[in-house]
C-alpha cells in the first residue's frame, strides 16, 4: 500500500510550484523576519525605529503578496493541493527548521528573555526587545518600554492578522470560515493587544478580557486579585467581568453553541492555530491511541488547574483579601460542593455519561471532598496551612513552568509543523477540557451528517486539527458529539459530498445515537 | 458457516461488516488490489497531495483482526461452483458455504489503436494512480477521453500539477447525457475557466506513439493533439470475466434476483458487478455507484442470514464534485424536456450555484432535486419524494432541505418566486430551516 507515499521523507524538497508573486512575497516576508531576527545583535543604532516599522510592514506585505499569488485567478474552493507533497507541510526538512526556530524563540522568551535583550536590574532594553521599544512607547506612552511579552504579543497579533487574511482568501467561498476568522482577528487585535496597551497607558492592571479562567490560570492569584481590588471601579469591573465570564457567559454560550464560540471564535490560542497554523492542521494524530492520551492529559491538566486554583483561594486567608474567604467557610463549602457534585453525577441519567465517566467523576469528587476534610482536620489539629499538603506556591511554580510555558508555548506552537496546530488545545488546555465536558454532556451543538452520502474519502478526518476521526462517524451517518471538537467547520468545508454540517438544536440524544447511513433499520434485525 | 467475499471494495466490506454485526460466522474477504479496503473515490486526493494513501483507508488492519474478519490477499482464478470451491492463481483452493461476489468494475476500453502504449491510462485502480504518478513528472499536456465523473477527476488531478489538459467529450455539453442543459452549461463554463480545454462533440480516433511513450492522438474531427498522457475514462463495466467459463448466468454483470442471489445456489453478487434481472422502476440493472454498492452489501448480509428482503434502493441519490462545484441529486431529474414533467430552475446570477425542482404537471407531485454548489438534506428530500408531496408544500418548506453551512445565504425564496410567477400562486416560505424544525419534520409519525 505504501509504494507511492512521498510524504514521510525528511529530505524531499518541496514540489509545490511557486509563481513570481509568491516568490516575491516570500522574499519580502522573510526580509522582514530577518530584520527582526538580526535586531537581536543590537546593530541598528539610529535607524531602528524605521527598521521596526518597515520589518513589520514587510512581513504583512510579504504574506499578503504570497496570498494574492496563491489564490488570485483561481476559482474559490478547497485548495489543499501539495499539502502532503511539500516539505513544509509534510514534516519535511523545512518543517523541522521552522519548528526548531519557533521552539527556540519560545524557550528564550519564557526562560532567557535577557538573551532577547530584556533589560534587567534597571538597565534599558537592547536587542530584540529594545527593537520594539518605539512601538511600545507609541502605544503606551513615553517611558513605557517593551517587555518580552509586548514583543511576543505584537508578533502573535501580527501573525493572526496576516495569516487570517490568507485564511480568509483561501476559504472565501465559505462564509462561516470568513466570519469566524474576522472574529478571532478582532478579538486578538482588540482584546489581547489594544485594550491591554490602553490599560497600561492609563496605569491600570493588565487585563485580557477574553482570557477566561482556567486558561487564564493566574486569574485567582493573589497579585492579580489585589491588582483588580487596588484599581478602583475599573478594577472591580474587571474582577466581576472575569467571574461572570466563568460562571455565566461561558456555560450559557457553550450550552447554545458548543465550545466553538470560544475555541474557534474568540480564543487567541485557537486564533493562532486557525490562521498561522492552518497549513499544518492535517498533521494531527488521528489514531485511537492519540485519543486515549488526549483524554488523560487534558483532563489531568484540568484537574491540576482546579486544584491549584482551590489552593490559591484557600491561601487567601493569610492574605490581604482574607475577608473573601475564611478557613471554615472554605473547607465546609468545598466539601459540600464536591460531595454534592458526586451525588448529582450519581443520579444523573444522561445517556452520554457512561459508567466509566460516572465512576471516575464520583471517585474524583469524593477524593477532593476527602482531601478537604483531611485538610480541615490537619488545620484544626496540627495548625497546617497547606491545602494539598504541598505549599501552594510550589503547585503554581510547577503549573506555570510545565503547563503555562512548556506545554502551551513551546510544544503548543513550536511543534505546529510537526504535530499540527492544535496540540495545546487538544492535549493541554484546561479551558478546552472544561468546555469539552460541557459540550459533550450539556450542549445543543453537534455535527450533523447528511443521510448516507459519505464516500469514506477521509478528507474530514485528515483535516480535523483536533485529530477526531470524523469519517468513522460520517460513514455510519452518525452525528458527531465529541468533547474535543472546537467547531472550526473545516470538516464540513473539505467534504466533497456535502455530508457534514455544524448545527445547534434540540433532541441531541436521540439524534446523535441514530446511524442513518444504514439502509436497513436496526429494528429490522429483529425479524431474523 | 464459512462466508467468503471476493472483493474488498465498499460492497464487499460493507457485507463483511454487516455480517459480523449480525452473526458469528467465519468471514473471509479476498482481494487482489490492496490488502485493506480503501476509498476508491478518494484516489484523486492522494495524487493531489490532499491526503496520503493511508488516509483514504477507513479501517486499520487491527479493525479486521478485532472483528475477526479474515483478509486474504490473492487473485481468484475462477470458482468451481459445483464443489463450492474458489480457485486461486497459484492453484490453491478455498471452500465456501456462502459466496458473495463483489468484484466491482473495470474500465471500458473501446479498442482504439495505440491504446496499449505506455502513457495511456485509466483512473480506476491503485495501480493506475502509480502509473499516472510516474508519467506526470514528464507530462506537459494530457488528453482525457470521456466526459463523465472520472474524467473530470483526472482532469482536476493533472491540472493540480500544472499539466495542460484537453478533454474530449462525445456529447454536446459536459455530462449532458445525465445533466439538464443549464447545469451542463454551468459546468462547461467552470471547466473552461480552470484552463481546461473542453472539446465537445469530439471522440478519440487513434493514439500514436513510439515504443516508449504515447506521442499524439487523432480526434474524430481530424485534429491532432500532441500529448504525453492519455486518460481513458469512457466508463466502466462489471468485472466478471474471471467467471467466463463457468455456469453462472451473466449478461453484462452477474444476473441476480431481487434478493441478490445469482443463478447458482448460495452465491450472491453485489455492487458494480451485479446486474439485476428486474430492477425497480426507474432504476438501471447495473448501477456503478458507491451508495448502491453499500446498500447491496448490507442487504446481502441480511439475506444470507435468512431475511429474504428484496432490494429496493428507493429514490435515486448521487453526488459528485466538479472542481469547485458540488453536485447532489435526489430522485428523478431528466436531462431534457419530457411531456407532463415540469421544472423550476434557479441559477445564481454570478456564482456557480443552481437549484432545480422537478415535479409532475398533472398532480404536482415532487419528483426530484438537482443541486449545484448548494447542499440539501438527503433525508428531507427523500421523505418528500417517498410521500409524493405536492410541489407547493415542498416549496413552502424548502428551507428544511438546506444543508449549507451556517451563515451561508439561502436561495429558497427565489424558487418560490419563480413558481409563483409561473403559476400565479402566492406561496411564501414558511419554515426557517432550523434544526428543530427539520427534526420535527423527520420524526416518524
Amino acid at each position: 500500500m505504501n509504494k507511492i507515499n512521498p510524504s514521510l521523507s525528511l529530505t524531499e524538497s518541496s514540489k509545490r510550484p511557486l509563481n513570481t508573486l509568491q516568490n516575491i512575497g516570500l522574499f519580502i516576508g522573510f526580509s522582514g523576519l530577518a530584520i527582526i531576527t538580526f535586531s537581536l545583535f543590537t546593530i541598528y543604532q539610529n535607524y531602528s525605529e524605521v527598521l521596526l516599522y518597515s520589518s513589520l510592514g514587510a512581513i504583512s506585505l510579504g504574506v499578503t503578496l504570497y496570498t494574492i499569488g496563491t489564490y488570485k485567478g483561481k476559482t474559490s474552493g478547497i485548495k489543499n493541493d501539495y499539502n502532503w507533497l511539500s516539505g513544509l507541510t509534510n514534516r519535511g526538512t523545512t518543517a523541522w527548521i521552522a519548528g526548531i526556530f519557533i521552539t527556540t524563540f519560545y524557550v528564550l522568551l519564557y526562560w532567557y528573555p535577557q538573551i532577547l535583550g530584556l533589560g534587567v536590574n534597571g538597565q534599558s532594553n537592547s536587542g530584540l526587545i529594545g527593537f520594539f521599544d518605539p512601538l511600545s512607547q507609541l502605544l503606551k506612552g513615553t517611558g513605557k518600554f517593551a517587555s518580552e511579552w509586548f514583543v511576543y504579543g505584537t508578533l502573535y497579533t501580527l501573525a493572526i492578522l496576516v495569516f487570517g487574511i490568507k485564511f480568509i482568501a483561501k476559504y472565501r467561498h465559505n462564509r462561516y470560515q470568513v466570519i469566524r476568522t474576522i472574529s478571532v482577528m478582532f478579538f486578538q487585535l482588540g482584546f489581547a493587544f489594544i485594550i491591554p496597551a490602553i490599560l497600561e497607558a492609563m496605569s491600570l492592571p493588565y487585563n485580557d478580557f477574553k482570557n477566561v479562567w482556567p486558561l487564564n490560570y493566574y486569574f485567582f492569584d493573589t497579585w492579580n486579585i489585589n491588582g483588580y481590588l487596588n484599581a478602583g471601579n475599573i478594577g472591580l469591573f474587571m474582577l466581576i467581568f472575569g467571574v461572570a465570564m466563568i460562571l455565566l457567559v461561558t456555560p450559557i454560550l457553550t450550552y447554545f453553541f458548543g465550545k466553538r464560540w470560544y475555541c474557534s471564535w474568540v480564543c487567541g490560542c485557537g486564533g493562532l492555530a486557525e490562521t498561522a497554523g492552518d497549513p499544518f492542521r492535517h498533521l494531527s494524530d488521528k489514531s485511537v491511541k492519540a485519543w486515549k492520551i488526549e483524554r488523560w492529559s487534558i483532563h489531568l491538566v484540568l484537574v491540576l488547574a482546579f486544584m491549584m486554583t482551590i489552593a490559591v483561594i484557600y491561601n487567601y486567608r493569610a492574605q490581604e483579601v482574607s475577608y473573601l474567604v475564611t478557613t471554615e467557610s472554605f473547607l465546609i463549602g468545598f466539601t459540600i460542593l464536591m460531595l454534592s457534585l458526586a451525588g448529582i453525577t450519581f443520579y444523573n441519567r444522561n445517556k452520554w455519561i457512561n459508567n466509566h465517566n460516572r465512576i471516575a467523576f464520583i471517585i474524583g469528587a469524593c477524593m477532593l471532598g476527602f482531601i478537604f476534610l483531611c485538610t480541615g482536620l490537619a488545620y484544626f489539629v496540627l495548625g497546617s496551612n497547606d491545602l494539598f499538603f504541598i505549599p501552594t506556591y510550589k503547585i503554581q511554580q510547577f503549573y506555570g513552568f510545565f503547563i503555562g510555558a512548556a506545554f502551551s508555548g513551546v510544544v503548543g506552537v513550536g511543534f505546529y509543523p510537526i504535530m499540527g496546530s492544535r496540540v495545546w488545545c487538544r492535549f493541554g488546555c484546561p479551558m478546552a477540557g472544561l468546555l469539552g465536558l460541557q459540550q459533550k454532556f450539556f450542549s445543543r451543538f453537534r455535527i450533523t451528517t447528511n443521510g448516507a452520502q459519505c464516500i469514506s474519502c477521509g478528507n474530514c478526518s485528515t483535516y480535523c486539527e483536533m485529530g477526531i476521526d470524523v469519517r468513522a462517524y460520517a460513514e455510519k451517518g452518525q452525528d458527531i458529539v465529541r468533547a474535543s471538537c472546537v467547531g472550526c467547520g473545516i470538516c464540513s468545508a473539505v467534504c466533497p459530498r456535502g455530508v457534514l454540517k455544524l448545527e445547534n438544536g434540540p433532541m441531541i440524544e436521540q439524534r446523535a445515537s441514530e446511524k442513518r447511513a444504514f439502509f436497513i433499520a436496526e429494528d429490522e434485525i429483529k425479524m431474523l | 458457516m464459512r462466508i467468503v467475499i471476493i472483493g474488498n471494495g465498499i460492497s464487499g466490506i460493507t457485507a463483511a461488516k454487516t455480517l459480523r454485526q449480525l452473526s458469528d460466522h467465519e468471514i473471509i474477504v479476498i482481494s487482489d488490489e490492496s490488502e485493506l479496503f480503501f476509498s476508491r473515490t478518494a484516489l484523486m486526493y492522494v495524487f493531489m497531495g490532499h491526503m496520503r494513501l493511508q488516509d483514504i483507508v477507513p479501517h486499520p488492519k487491527s479493525f479486521y483482526e478485532q472483528h475477526n474478519i479474515k483478509l486474504n490477499f490473492g487473485r481468484v482464478n475462477t470458482v468451481q461452483f459445483e464443489n463450492k470451491q474458489i480457485e486461486f492463481n497459484d492453484n490453491h483452493t478455498l471452500a465456501y458455504d456462502k459466496l458473495i461476489i463483489a468484484t466491482g468494475s473495470k474500465p471500458t476500453m473501446y479498442g482504439w489503436s495505440g491504446s496499449h502504449l505506455d502513457g495511456v491510462h485509466n483512473l480506476y485502480h491503485l495501480q493506475d494512480l502509480e502509473n499516472i504518478e510516474r508519467h506526470a513528472e514528464t507530462c506537459e499536456h494530457a488528453v482525457i477521453v470521456g466526459g463523465g465523473l472520472i474524467g473530470i477527476e483526472l482532469a482536476e488531478m493533472l491540472h493540480s500539477r500544472a499539466i495542460g489538459v484537453t478533454m474530449l467529450v462525445r456529447e454536446s455539453g459536459y455530462w449532458n447525457n445525465v445533466l439538464p442543459a443549464e447545469e451542463s452549461e454551468i459546468l462547461n463554463k467552470h471547466i473552461t475557466e480552470q484552463g481546461i480545454e473542453l472539446q465537445l462533440n469530439t471522440e478519440l480516433k487513434e493514439i500514436w506513439g513510439d515504443k516508449e511513450r504515447v506521442k499524439m492522438i487523432l480526434t474524430s474531427n481530424g485534429a491532432k493533439i500532441s500529448t504525453q498522457l492519455v486518460g481513458i475514462t469512457t466508463g466502466v463495466q462489471p468485472n466478471v470475466s474471471f467467471l467466463d467459463f463457468t455456469s453462472i448466468e451473466k449478461n453484462n454483470g452477474l444476473l441476480t434476483n431481487a434478493f441478490l442471489e445469482t443463478s447458482i445456489p448460495d452465491v450472491y453478487a453485489i455492487g458494480d458487478c451485479a446486474e439485476l434481472r428486474n430492477p425497480t422502476k426507474g432504476r438501471k440493472a447495473v448501477e456503478s455507484v458507491w451508495y448502491t454498492g453499500r446498500m447491496m452489501g448490507e442487504l446481502v448480509a441480511y439475506n444470507i442470514l435468512g431475511a429474504q428482503k428484496a432490494y429496493d434502493p428507493g429514490s435515486w441519490v448521487n453526488s459528485a464534485q466538479f472542481f469547485d462545484i458540488e453536485y447532489q441529486v435526489y430522485g428523478f431529474v431528466p436531462n431534457q424536456e419530457m411531456p407532463g414533467i415540469k421544472h423550476i430552475f434557479w441559477k445564481h446570477p454570478s456564482k456557480n450555484k443552481s437549484i432545480r425542482l422537478v415535479y409532475e404537471e398533472k398532480n404536482g407531485i415532487i419528483l426530484g432535486f438537482n443541486l449545484l454548489g448548494i447542499r440539501y438534506r438527503q433525508e428531507v428530500c427523500e421523505k418528500w419524494i417517498a410521500e409524493k408531496t405536492s410541489i407547493e408544500t415542498v416549496l413552502q418548506n424548502l428551507s428544511l432541505a438546506n444543508f449549507d453551512p451556517e451563515f451561508f445565504k439561502s436561495y429558497e425564496k427565489h424558487l418560490v418566486h419563480i413558481y409563483n410567477e409561473q403559476s400565479g400562486a402566492k406561496l411564501k416560505l414558511q419554515s426557517n430551516g432550523r434544526l428543530s424544525q427539520v427534526l420535527t419534520f423527520l420524526k416518524p409519525s
